[in-house]
């Protein structure tokens, strides 16, 4: 087959997102490269989400499909896309960089010799790939330069799932050999935490805290702000972790996604974890003693300063206007 | 229970980062460092577990000499004995390469477990320790919050998306990358670091374990990201500065 093989992730016969975006970045890869392009829908019943996928401008949409692979582990999709791999040999492959291609296209790609370029937030000609360091303060850029097939994982909302081309692909079977003694995990249902008490997800103003406060005992300056706004409260990872506010109130990939009108982040320097959880708020606000911080790229107003002397000033500010 | 922890000392969160002379990594010269995040939460678990089922918590990691302090640091909050493969030119080499030279020095001690962090925060790339995994031919799993041994291996809690979770059951030894906040780290005692100064630091070199670490992907150009909005900053006093940004809020994005 040689050129670009996209991986769809789905859950319950449907397409996510995420895989809708790594169409799109597919063919731009396509493009650039000057190949075909491919998908494939891994799972024991694909029939359904492999007709999504072939609306789009693909030359051929694969179910590859087993009853062992009706609930993902990491060893029965390695061996089901191995074997694919070694029947079709794409020059390139491209996943979205979710939690559960993180947990096995570094084994897929170690068994092939190859390294997985992950979360990869633009593709340029060479192709030369970049993707995020040092929590987002700098950009790298990487080549690949082994000569099996290039292993590339995109990063949620760096493609745009809408430019997505359309088209009307044809849709074959590919049924991997795979026994139940070769999977050596066995995941449960998935399930909830604990009842959730705050929906972050229709808050209309959220002021989200982060590592700058240094103290929990700091967080009554930033109630104050946050009643005097009216606003939720919510944080980033490191402040649930640390156990200063409960898990519910965290934002972003591994918590809540929050869409308000109005979101002020304070001390939250703008780890991408964070920013795909913010990504639909109307208006965001960002405090930073760091100016360099990445937060400030996701921010339409930014303060740098001091927090422990700009959240009392802006409480103050937001109750004179009222 | 034998846990290997492999763990990986970062540029401290707040350093200032510079890119170097030649564009293709950071300045590290004057650069303050630490242990990395989610290795701490790895060795906590690690260390929790010894303290329940017994045995030994080895600590591995890979980096040039300034790594000495950070690895202290891991004795001093209880492990046992430490591994530092010298490598002075780590950011050369890509994951696989990496993995590799960590998986040369797991191999000889035979563990019960191996644990890591679910990635560094310089690099971020989260994929050394399902590469090892595959490495050393041992089932694996990601984003755990809490490890149960039991009699038939290790049921561990996982994290998915959106506050998502799963129980997964695997046989040992495994490999297993950790999340943070699963636990609560601990800070080293005035013992514990007195008694780290004790602790077998073995030291091995990269040729000495033999590997082929030649890259397969390359980082060829570190840069500043463009900035690709524009974010109306707000300067002069803290009193100043929060006046001006209640006037934007109220009467240009109306949202107040």
């Amino acid at each position: 087959m040689s050129g670009i093989l996209v991986v769809i992730e789905e859950r319950d016969g449907h397409v996510s997102r995420a895989s809708w975006e790594a169409i799109a970045a597919g063919q731009k890869l396509a493009t650039l490269a000057g190949q075909p392009m491919n998908a494939v829908v891994l799972g024991a019943k694909t029939e359904q989400s492999a007709a999504e996928v072939a609306s789009k401008a693909l030359a051929k949409v694969v179910r590859i499909e087993h009853p062992l692979l009706a609930a993902y582990t990491a060893d029965g999709f390695t061996l089901a896309l191995q074997q694919f791999f070694a029947a079709e040999k794409p020059d390139y492959v491209v996943f979205p960089h979710t939690y559960q291609v993180r947990d096995y296209t570094p084994k897929l790609a170690t068994r092939l010799g190859q390294a997985l370029i992950g979360d990869v937030t633009a593709i340029a000609d060479g192709p030369v790939f970049t993707r995020q360091l040092m929590q987002g303060r700098l950009n790298g850029s990487y080549r690949p330069t082994g000569s099996g097939p290039c292993f590339v994982s995109v990063q949620a909302g760096a493609f745009r799932a809408d430019e997505a081309q359309s088209g009307s692909a044809q849709i074959t079977v590919f049924t991997p050999a795979i026994e139940l003694a070769q999977i050596r995990t066995r995941p449960s249902e998935r399930f909830r935490g604990a009842a959730q008490t705050v929906d972050l997800g229709a808050a209309q103003r959220i002021v989200g805290v982060g590592r700058g406060i240094k103290d929990a005992a700091n967080l009554p300056l930033i109630q104050e702000l946050a009643t005097a706004l009216g606003a939720e409260l919510g944080a980033s990872r490191p402040i649930c972790d640390f156990g200063w506010l409960a898990m519910e109130r965290q934002i972003g990939s591994s918590g809540q996604t929050i869409a308000p009108k109005l979101y002020i982040a304070l001390g939250i320097s703008g780890a991408i974890q964070h920013l795909v959880g913010i990504k639909g708020s109307q208006c965001v606000v960002a405090i930073n003693k760091d100016p360099d911080a990445p937060i400030f790229e996701a921010a339409d107003y930014g303060i740098v300063g001091d927090l422990m002397e700009v959240v009392p000033a802006l409480t103050e500010a937001v109750k004179a206007a009222q | 229970m034998k846990i290997i922890v492999a763990i990986k000392q970062v540029p401290e969160r707040d350093a200032q980062i510079r890119i170097d002379a030649a564009g293709k990594w950071i300045e590290e010269s004057g650069l303050q460092y630490a242990l990395n995040e989610s290795d701490a939460y790895a060795l906590e678990e690690a260390l929790q577990l010894k303290e329940k089922h017994g045995g030994e918590v080895v600590v591995l990691t890979a980096g040039p000499e300034r790594v000495g302090p950070t690895i202290r640091e891991a004795l001093a909050k209880g492990a046992d004995r430490a591994i530092h493969i010298d490598c002075a030119d780590l950011n050369k080499l890509d994951a696989l390469g990496v993995a590799r030279l960590l998986a040369a020095a797991v191999k000889p001690e035979n563990p019960d477990l191996v644990l890591t962090g679910l990635q560094s925060d310089d690099l971020g790339q989260g994929q050394t320790g399902v590469i090892l995994a595959e490495l050393l031919s041992l089932p694996h799993s990601t984003l755990i919050l809490h490890v149960d041994k039991t009699d038939a291996g290790l049921t561990v809690k996982r994290e998915l998306e959106e506050g998502w979770f799963q129980t997964i059951e695997l046989p040992a030894p495994a490999v297993l990358t950790i999340q943070s906040g699963g636990n609560k780290l601990r800070y080293a005692t005035l013992m514990g670091i007195k008694r780290a100064k004790t602790k077998e630091v073995r030291v091995v070199t990269a040729a000495e374990l033999a590997v082929d670490a030649a890259p397969v992907v390359v980082l060829e150009r570190v840069a500043l990201p463009q900035k690709q909005k524009s974010t109306q900053m707000l300067t002069g006093s803290p009193k100043e500065a929060a006046a001006a940004l209640v006037e934007k809020l109220k009467f240009e994005a109306r949202v107040l």
